[in-house]
């Protein structure tokens, strides 16, 4: 007897759920909890994490993505402008700066402006802080200003003439009237490049850290290494998730809205 | 140089590329004067409208509005453009500004008036194109022709010399033409120098004081309408009338 499509359909979905309930419990069954929980989480370790982990160490890390987030939206906003400009030499500067800095992994330019820069010059970074922060915008830069370039070229023509055919100057017309358009477009992948850098700022401790500047992952590493434990880090990545979490939603609620809007 | 003359245009050449838009165009329009454009499309019609207020740089002659030769190198493009009105056929309201915002953006920052004599202004000119009700809303809650008005109004604030128009009805749905066919007929009367392109030749013959129908970036014809239109000299023009006056 020939099945209907329809029919195949839903068996075929039937014999999904039992494949995976089944692998659900298998791994339940088969775990060594006990164990697992010794090595992975051991609330005697976890509470021993506290308060330090966030009044130091996911306070470091919010302040390298603050210093990181707005170099890098300054930086972005110049090099986009610089895109768009009539001036050859500015557009050309700033693609190779943006494919530059998009191309090499952050980690390898964190190391050359973090230590091979003071090296070569002698010049020393005057704030552990800044030596983190800087070469993170820098990067971060290239990326946003991409996306605001997106956005400002995602602002129909027919704007910028308006407002120029009315007398205002190109970067009155740019300020009054093409960025806060195209800043509705832009804020969603914004956020999202913010949530990147959270993350991104785990790299920044290859600089070296004094107990002070220390972030949330290398506060994480460090805790293993005293406990023999993973515990440590468990908690590191849950604070990370209690940052991103509410921002990614965020996220998914404006595009929705968005969506809503232009129906 | 005869002092009434608000747009002169002198030799005018327009390329894109290897595109040979516009192939030398002389006119004078003087004030309180009406000059319709009429061509058939891809004759230069909007490429010369854009050259009188410089959103198209053209390849060469001379461009005189109010006497400042705005071709001249040394000229304050922003300062001539102010005085110039432009109304485009996609209305290119600011969605992010109210109709009244829209009105006053320019009037604050490039006429640097404050923001009560802007209003003033604003008010008077929502009136005077009939939407003194929708000050408040946004451009996306407005009709075509509502948003053409608000545009008009826009222009108008900033006491311009001489307005611009293209096509500045072919968007719209038929029944809301009239409203804007409207508005732009009682400016002609209240004696606003405009340039008009158009495909409305019921607008053109009853508003004109002058027609000019352009092919292939010249001037073909001009003079009256009722000569242009009513009784064309050159083959071209009878053939264009023909074609649209058929539809
Ligand atoms: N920015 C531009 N770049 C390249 N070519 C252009 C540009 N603007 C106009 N053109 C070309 O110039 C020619 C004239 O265009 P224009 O828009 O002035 O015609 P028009 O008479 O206004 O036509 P329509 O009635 O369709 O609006 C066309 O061949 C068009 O392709
Ligand atoms: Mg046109």
């Amino acid at each position: 007897m020939a099945l209907s499509k329809r029919k195949k359909a839903m068996y075929v979905r039937y014999a999904m759920y039992v494949v995976s309930i089944a692998l659900l419990i298998a791994v339940i069954l088969f775990i060594d909890w006990e164990r697992l929980g010794n090595a992975m989480f051991r609330w005697d370790i976890v509470k021993e994490q506290f308060p330090d982990i966030l009044t130091k160490a996911a306070k470091n890390t919010v302040v390298f993505t603050v210093l990181g987030f707005a170099g890098g939206l300054s930086f972005g906003l110049l090099f986009a402008l610089m895109r768009l400009s009539s001036i050859r030499a500015y557009r050309w500067f700033a693609a190779t700066y943006i494919e530059v800095f998009r191309g090499i992994p952050l980690l390898v330019t964190l190391l050359i402006l973090g230590f091979g820069i003071p090296i070569a010059t002698g010049w020393k970074w005057p704030n552990p802080y800044l030596q983190g922060a800087i070469p993170l915008s820098l990067v971060a830069s290239a990326y946003m200003a991409e996306t605001i370039r997106a956005g400002i070229e995602a602002v129909p023509k027919g704007q910028m003439e308006a407002a120029r055919s009315l007398g205002m100057s190109y970067s009155r017309a740019m300020i009054t009237i093409i960025i806060p358009q195209a800043l509705r477009i832009i804020v969603p992948p914004l956020t999202n490049e913010f949530v990147l850098l959270i993350k991104d700022t785990s790299l920044i401790s290859v600089l070296g850290v004094t107990a002070a500047t220390k972030d949330l992952a290398r506060f994480g590493r460090d805790g293993v290494n005293q406990t023999a434990n993973a515990t440590p880090l468990i908690v590191a990545g849950l604070v990370y998730l209690a940052m991103t979490l509410p921002l990614t939603q965020l996220v998914a609620w404006m595009e929705r809205k968005t969506k809503a809007m232009s129906r | 140089m005869n002092s009434d003359v608000v747009v002169s245009l002198q030799d005018l050449h327009k390329s894109f590329g290897t595109n040979h838009v516009l192939r030398g165009i002389d006119v004078e329009i003087t004030r309180g004067e009406v000059v319709c454009i009429i061509g058939p499309s891809g004759s230069g019609k909007s490429t010369l409208l854009r050259c009188v207020n410089m959103l198209e740089t053209p390849s060469s002659g001379t461009i005189t509005v109010l006497g400042r030769e705005l071709t001249d190198i040394d000229c304050d493009i922003d300062e001539a453009r102010s005085k110039i009105g432009m109304v485009f056929q996609s209305f290119n309201l600011f969605p992010h500004m109210t109709a009244i915002e829209n009105v006053c953006v320019a009037q604050r920052k490039v006429l640097k008036r404050n923001a009560k004599e802007a209003t003033t202004a604003a008010q008077s000119m929502l009136a005077r194109v009939g939407l003194q009700d929708k000050e408040n809303s946004y451009p996306a809650q407005l009709s075509g022709g509502q948003q053409q008005r608000v545009a008009i109004a826009r222009a108008l604030a900033m006491n311009p010399d001489v307005m611009l128009f293209d096509e500045a009805t072919s968007a719209l749905d038929p029944e809301l033409v009239g409203d804007v066919l409207a508005v732009m007929q009682s400016l002609a009367q209240e004696g606003m120098t405009m340039l008009v392109v158009t495909h409305e030749m019921g607008f053109a013959k009853n508003v004109a004081d002058r027609v000019v129908f352009m092919d292939n970036g010249v001037i073909v014809e001009q003079g009256p309408p009722e000569q242009v239109i009513g009784a064309p000299r050159e083959e071209r023009t009878r053939s264009f009338l023909s074609s649209v006056l058929n539809h």
